[in-house]
């Protein structure tokens, strides 16, 4: 049984196509990988499944119901809850409220009901707030419940985004490199929560650079290169895949033990002889460009 | 308990004004005041209104004159306008039988057959909802400033349509609306008799509403709107309907402007086009803007005070240009409106050193804070 099956899925900006005719699939109760160098199209494919970018061609099944075309709500409320390369917390409010909009789709009353606190309004309000802040104690910040979110420090403000997705009660978690921009504390903590999400019945698809927590973490791990799959397997295959030694470490052949240590440290000779590679970009794109 | 208390304690206050003013008022034989002072209330609800829309859907609106005036001149109309000629069908006397249509005499004896101002009001409560509804569901699917557009033209639209039809009594619009018997022995009504009972009837107006709108504010439906108009892309990926909410903040505001456009009308026994044109929407925008948006009670103070000293004549034939350039200051100096810059400074002022370094804190990110842009 699979979770989420992406078929043919394709997408170009302009003469760029940054997803060309990608297929896998999502087994649940799994965590999986989705590497490759800057530009691989790795948060392209993430804004397609959760709704923020119209696919040109291709399907994507959540839970055996297509959810292509979905808007990103639709796509919330079906079971698929993400966070952002960039964190995208709400400034204006303080951690724990942030982690409240997360309850959203668990509650319903609307403008009346709030208006007037009409009975029952008043209840579900607190079990918003008790379910906030269980999830920010589960990321280990509930001491910052009342802190204005955006004096956050950047790790914190990733673990905030983390619990407003997971207050969501979702299905599948999408998370776009989770810990990029953290120290390696705060990465090792990120790798233990995250088996634990895993654990409680979470399926995890996450894209990430650092290779360690990559290869640490993954049960399945797929290589992104250009807008399309070279690799796809367990971190072990991974390591030794031709294909994905090409693309890291640029066209000639090197020995497993080699490639296993320049992915893991996250080397990327994006400049060495033979290397087809697209130049790294320090500014992510994406998410930003869909508003 | 002390939680609920403190929530209360500004609304208590606000209502403490409210009396402090009138017996001020009255000790210095200067009860005439209230009059003008109870239009500002009125005006202050459509800011209100707008406050919900700008402040925390984070859109413009620049047709809020427009459903003012469509609140008055439909109770007008409709409280003015002969039915005589239909009153005899049968489903005249079922609204009859309602009290929906009352038989009266007019100005020179005749007698005519109105509707009556309570089923006026639910009649110009309707025409908004679904006008507003025609005019938000195209403008606020869409991302970015599409609704000021929107909004600025059929305002237009509307102040040329009341000009031009002589239902509406056109350049001269419509004198003689009836007074407005509430019920529970409460008349809105600008007869000086009664201009004590009209000023608390429309500041108990303002304190309810403020009441359902903190309600609002503090619950799941309006964190849904602030995170609309902090992040949409976030908001949309935690489930929210955006479109959906956004236009039902709008609908919900133009129905408190049309609101007060009814009560403003029965209070002064008429209604001009004036109130449907660009100009007194601008001014509701520059009034939301100058109470900061986001704060209704900000937005109270500040737009019940620049009503009144308009209405006072404070700023000569100047009046529409101040609030241009209320307007212009406060986006180009203080984004967030004057009272929090404001209050900071008379707190370092005091020595409070410790708001001002957790507010410090607070704006940190200074790239995601984004201030409401206007226009
Ligand atoms: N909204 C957009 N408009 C135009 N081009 C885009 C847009 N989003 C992505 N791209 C382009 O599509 C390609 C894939 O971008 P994407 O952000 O998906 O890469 P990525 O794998 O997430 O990279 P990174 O590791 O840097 O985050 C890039 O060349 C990028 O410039
Ligand atoms: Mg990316």
């Amino acid at each position: 049984m699979t979770l989420l099956e992406v078929k043919h899925v394709r997408r170009s900006f302009g003469g760029l196509v940054a997803v060309n005719g990608v297929s896998f699939s999502v087994n649940p109760g799994r965590i999986k990988a989705v590497i490759g160098p800057n530009g691989a199209g790795k948060t392209t494919l993430f804004n397609i499944i959760s709704g923020l970018l119209k696919a040109d061609a291709g399907q994507v099944t959540f839970k055996d119901r297509s959810i292509t075309g979905f808007k990103p709500y639709q796509i919330a409320r079906a079971g698929i809850s993400r966070t952002f390369q960039n964190p995208s917390l709400f400034f204006q409010m303080s951690v724990l409220e942030n982690v409240m909009v997360g309850r959203h789709r668990r509650s319903g009353r609307e403008f009346a009901a709030c208006c007037l606190r009409l009975p029952g309004q008043p209840k579900e309000e607190r079990s918003i707030r008790e379910a906030a802040l269980a999830q920010l104690d589960y990321v280990g910040l509930a001491h910052l419940a009342g802190f204005p979110a955006g004096g956050l420090s950047f790790g914190q403000r990733r673990m905030v985004e983390l619990a407003r997705a997971l207050a969501t009660d979702p299905e599948l978690l999408l998370l776009d490199e989770p810990a990029s921009g953290l120290n390696t504390r705060e990465k090792e903590n990120l790798g233990a929560l995250i088996r634990r999400i895993r654990d409680r019945g979470v399926t995890v698809l996450l894209v990430e650079h650092d290779m360690t927590l990559v290869m640490d973490l993954s049960d399945d791990i797929l290589v992104l290169h250009n807008g399309t799959i070279i690799a796809e397997g367990s971190p072990v295959t991974i390591q030794s895949d031709p294909k994905v030694i090409s693309t890291y470490l640029g066209g000639e052949f090197r020995p497993p033990e080699e490639v296993e240590l320049a992915l893991l440290t996250g080397e990327r000779p994006d400049t060495a002889p033979g290397a087809r590679v697209v130049p790294t970009r320090s500014s992510p794109v994406g998410e930003g460009a869909v508003r | 308990m002390s939680h609920r208390l403190k929530a209360l304690l500004p609304f208590a206050l606000f209502a403490l004004a409210l009396v402090a003013v009138q017996f001020t008022l009255r000790a210095t034989g200067r009860e005439y005041c209230l009059t003008q002072l109870t239009m500002s209330l009125y005006y202050a609800i459509v800011v209100i209104g707008l406050c919900l829309v700008m402040g925390y859907a984070g859109q413009v609106s620049l047709g809020h004159g427009a459903f003012f005036a469509i609140g008055g001149y439909t109770s007008a109309v409709l409280t003015t306008h002969d039915f005589s000629r239909v009153n005899a069908t049968a489903w005249a006397g079922a609204l009859r039988q309602a009290c929906l249509l009352v038989a009266k005499d007019d100005l020179y004896g005749n007698q005519i057959v109105t509707a009556s101002p309570w089923a006026a009001f639910l009649a110009a409560m309707l025409v908004t909802l679904v006008i507003a509804s025609l005019i938000g569901y195209p403008a606020l699917r869409l991302k970015g400033h599409y609704l000021a557009m929107a909004t600025l033209g059929f305002g237009l639209i509307v102040y040329k349509t009341v000009l031009g039809t002589a239902l509406f009594g056109a350049a001269d619009g419509i004198n003689g609306v009836p007074e407005w018997k509430l019920g529970f022995g409460l008349t809105v009504s600008g007869r000086s008799a009664l201009r004590v009972e009209n000023y608390y009837v429309a500041g108990a107006l303002v304190l309810v509403l403020l009441v359902l709108l903190r309600n609002l504010i503090h619950s799941r439906v309006g964190r849904a709107l602030q995170a609309i108009h902090d992040r949409e892309t976030a908001a949309g990926a935690m489930g929210i309907n955006t479109a959906a909410y956004k236009l039902r903040a709008f609908v919900l505001s133009a129905l408190l402007a049309a609101m007060a456009g009814v009560f403003f009308t029965h209070y002064t026994g008429g209604i001009g086009p004036s109130e449907a044109s660009a100009f007194k929407s601008v001014r509701y925008v520059a009034l939301a803007a100058s109470g900061g948006m986001a704060s209704l009670w900000g937005v109270t103070g500040m737009s019940t005070l620049l009503n009144y000293l308009s209405f006072r004549g404070l700023f000569g034939s100047y009046d529409n240009a101040v609030f241009g350039v209320i307007l212009i200051t406060i986006v180009s100096l203080a984004p967030e409106g004057p009272l929090k810059p404001l209050g900071l400074w008379v707190g370092r002022l005091v020595g409070m050193r410790s708001t001002a370094s957790q507010t410090k804190q607070n704006n940190g990110d200074t790239v995601e804070r984004v201030p409401t842009t206007v226009i």
